[in-house]
């Protein structure tokens, strides 16, 4: 029944309104990770505009009837898995640190 | 003997059209030429000694020998050298070149090749030159173990050394028998010039004057190279018995035109060497200066021999000198007869007696470039022989006062020489060859020698000759003016000395016998050389008698030059100048030494008179100071070529240090230093800025791909 639901909803909604959602919460990513200077909150930012590439990708794919945008969504979940491993891991070590989030103190490493 | 007043031809200037030059001379006089022969080859002992010393010298100095054993070893090789060449001079019956080793021999392109054996050239111009050469420089040697014993923990092996390099040089320049190897010896004196006149290196004026003696003659030795050059290009070789055999087979002016056009330059740039070397006009500079160096180096190079090695090479180049241009000849005794007198009014004017000394050596080369230049080999020759002995007495005796003294050279500071305790040598050796010097009539060398160029001036005919005759003979007036006016200072009058502020050496502590409070007069060495040498001046009036330097000249490739005998018919007293020259001459010297009596001993007071009165005068007050002032040549050489090159100089080290070093060299090492400069506030570790950076990134390349299609049709419609 769900499978039917989904068929019908895409007759209904057009490639644009997914590439709509895909912008929106891309930008959201986007300006969350600019205004924003908690590490988590960044990383979680990240995350979104992960998976603001991924909607696009699987919209294009169903558009296209084309499964290799499908594959890349696999692909892009696992790095974003990977990633999220290490990169909490590295927020803990940071705060472990500096007890702090703050990513602007920082930035000495750039030496 | 009264001379006939009414005939006063003599007066009149014999200047001639340049198209009327007497041209019997051009005619290539047969004299003989050389052949190689086998035996003989002991002669190069001449050159070898001087090389064992040097070596041995140097020894000494590597090994820190603190005695005088470089001075004995020196003097004992130069007397060797000296007995080898007697010994040669003693079994010499004609023309010969010894053959000692092969040196160059190198094939130049199609069948030419460049030959240049160190073989000897052994002819009578040679055995004349070598033998005042090797004997002065062993007796001055002499002189110089006693003179530089000051330094005998410093530089006396390295003094000696420098003097043996001299002779080995010398005797190369003079006995080669190509041009190559004269062209060796040529540099080789010059170096060592450099070397002694450096010998107080310690001192800034002696290591200047050691430069600019080097540099000045590096002009002369440019000439002497380009006309070496040219001449094995016209000749096909440069020994001189091919060239010698080329010019008798007729290569004079006419057939020269074919030969190319260089060929007419091959005298003036030999000459251009001979002028540098031997201290003539435009390059004379360097010699007053060469006084920086040890008083034996300023008698034995600068006065005695090296400096006589131009009139060397233009007596050996005589032949070609005459038949290459017509012009050349006249160009060297008009360039003799102004430096001579130019030379004489700067003497005038010096209170250093080694500087005066010193100009009367460029006065006096100036006399022996007149000569060659008006035809008299035999009188420039001559007086080269002459001027070695009395020339070196001069300087010797100006060294003992200055070794005396404690370097004083001021004339002015030093008076009564004569009646000070022990310096009687000195002191009359001095007077003797003063009266060489101006040319006293009769018991002095330079009388014969001098009065030979000068009558000569007025027999041969040549562009202004007669005028070059007069102009020798108020060189003569002044020349017996200035000479006189040192003896006269220094020799007489009353006692007073003021010592000189020269410390010797190094050695001021420790038993110091220089004192600097008391003269001390000149021991057995310095006394000893002085008399052998003076008796050597004497005896040069004995060889004028028996012809003996005649004879010399004449048998050499130089005699072309030697007048021969005179005609016979001499109508009147002023016909023959041969005749009345020793008169007027004598006149002439008498009057000089007169005045300079007068001024300088009679009335000292009056000369300072003279002088205020003198520069009091506006119109006139120049000549003093210009002649105190060495006409201001050397400041002239310094706006017109020392000035532009240092300006020229400076404006090249700025373009280095900013062009090049700043600019290029710099700038390429700067360049990704400021690249990173300009690019570093990207870097700042901000992680939102890097964010910034890439999403304005993405922005950028999403607009350009939109908007890639428009831009596209726009440029390509507009283009």
């Amino acid at each position: 029944m769900t499978t039917v639901l989904a068929t019908e909803l895409l007759t209904v909604l057009t490639l644009n309104q997914y590439l709509l959602v895909s912008a929106v919460l891309f930008t959201v990513g986007l300006v969350g990770f600019l205004a924003r200077r908690n590490l988590i909150v960044m990383f979680l930012c990240t995350e979104l505009m992960f998976q603001a590439g991924a909607i696009a990708f699987i919209a294009f794919s169903r558009f296209h009837l084309e499964v290799s945008g499908q594959v890349f969504v696999i692909f892009i979940l696992t790095v974003a898995a990977a990633e999220a491993a290490l990169a909490l891991a590295l927020v803990v070590l940071l705060y472990r640190r500096k007890e702090t989030l703050n990513a602007e103190l920082w930035s000495e490493l750039r030496e | 003997m009264i001379p006939a007043l009414h005939n006063l031809q003599f007066l009149q200037p014999k200047l001639l059209p340049l198209a009327m030059v007497d041209h019997h001379h051009a005619d290539p006089v047969a004299f003989p030429i050389a052949h190689a022969i086998e035996a003989m080859s002991w002669a190069g002992w001449i050159l070898w000694l001087p090389m064992i010393s040097l070596v041995l010298c140097g020894a000494c100095a590597a090994l820190r020998i603190r005695n005088k054993l470089p001075a004995i070893i020196t003097v004992l090789s130069l007397a060797g050298s000296f007995f080898v060449t007697l010994l040669l001079y003693l079994n010499y019956h004609e023309p010969v070149t010894i053959h000692l080793f092969e040196w160059f021999n190198i094939a130049v392109g199609d069948g030419n090749s460049f030959v240049a054996a160190f073989s000897l050239y052994v002819d009578k111009l040679t055995l004349l030159w070598m033998l005042f050469v090797t004997g002065l420089s062993c007796l001055i040697a002499l002189y110089a173990s006693e003179y530089m014993e000051a330094d005998l923990k410093s530089g006396y092996a390295r003094f000696f050394a420098g003097v043996s390099v001299f002779v080995f040089a010398m005797s190369s320049l003079v006995m080669g028998d190509n041009l190559l190897m004269l062209y060796l010896g040529w540099e080789g004196v010059g170096f060592a010039s450099y070397w002694l006149i450096g010998y107080y290196y310690q001192k800034p004026s002696a290591v200047a004057a050691a430069k600019k003696a080097f540099i000045v003659n590096r002009i002369g030795d440019l000439g002497l190279a380009l006309g070496l050059y040219l001449t094995w290009h016209h000749f096909g070789t440069i020994q001189y018995t091919e060239i010698f055999a080329a010019i008798q087979h007729g290569v004079d002016a006419e057939h020269g035109e074919t030969g190319g056009w260089y060929i007419k330059y091959i005298p003036f740039m030999l000459m251009l060497g001979a002028f540098g070397k031997s201290a003539q006009l435009p390059l004379y500079v360097w010699l007053p200066d060469a006084m920086e160096g040890p008083t034996p180096v300023s008698a034995l190079i600068h006065a005695a021999t090296m400096v006589t090695a131009g009139v060397y090479l233009l007596c050996r180049m005589y032949p070609l000198l005459e038949a290459l241009h017509p012009l050349a000849l006249p160009t060297v005794a008009w360039i003799g007869g102004l430096t001579a007198l130019l030379a004489a009014t700067i003497g005038m004017a010096q209170f250093d007696i080694k500087r005066i000394m010193a100009y009367s050596t460029v006065s006096q080369l100036g006399y022996m470039f007149l000569g060659v230049g008006v035809m008299t080999t035999y009188g420039g020759a001559y007086h080269v022989f002459t001027h070695a002995f009395f020339k070196a007495v001069l300087f010797l005796t100006c060294g003992a006062i200055m070794h005396g003294f404690a370097g004083q050279l001021d004339l002015r500071k030093v008076s009564g020489l004569t009646k000070m305790p022990g310096w009687r040598i000195v002191s009359w050796t001095m007077f003797y060859a003063c009266l060489c010097l101006v040319g006293f009539p009769y018991i002095s060398s330079g009388f014969y020698s001098k009065d030979m160029i000068m009558a000569q001036a007025f027999i041969s005919h040549g562009p202004g000759f007669t005028a070059l005759g007069v102009i020798a003979l108020v060189t003569a007036l002044m020349t017996a003016y200035y000479t006189f006016r040192v003896w006269f200072r220094v020799c007489l009058g009353p006692v007073q000395y003021e010592m000189g502020d020269e410390h010797h050496g190094d050695d001021e502590h420790g038993d110091d016998h220089h004192g600097h409070d008391k003269p001390h007069a000149p021991r057995w060495a310095i006394n000893t050389t002085l008399l052998i040498i003076t008796l050597g001046a004497i005896a040069s009036i004995v060889l004028y008698y028996t012809h003996w330097g005649q004879d010399m000249v004449a048998g050499s490739s130089a005699g072309g030059g030697v007048p021969s005998a005179h005609h016979g018919e001499t109508h009147g007293f002023w016909d023959d100048p041969h005749t009345w020259m020793p008169w007027v001459a004598s006149i002439t010297t008498v009057v000089g030494i007169i005045i300079a009596w007068f001024f300088h001993l009679a009335k000292r007071e009056a000369a300072d008179q003279l002088k205020a009165i003198l520069l009091a005068n506006p119109i006139i007050r120049w000549l003093p100071t210009a002649m105190e002032n060495k006409w201001y040549v050397d400041e002239l050489y310094h706006a017109v070529i020392r000035a532009p090159l240092w300006i020229g100089g400076h404006i090249l080290y700025w373009l280095d240090m900013n062009l090049l070093d700043f600019a290029i060299v710099d700038g390429i090492a700067h360049l990704p230093r400021w690249l990173g400069r300009a690019f570093r506030p990207l870097h700042n570790g901000i992680l939102q800025s890097y964010a910034v950076s890439m999403a304005g990134g993405i922005g950028l390349v999403a607009l350009l791909v939109l908007f890639m299609p428009r831009i596209l049709q726009w440029l390509g419609g507009g283009g």
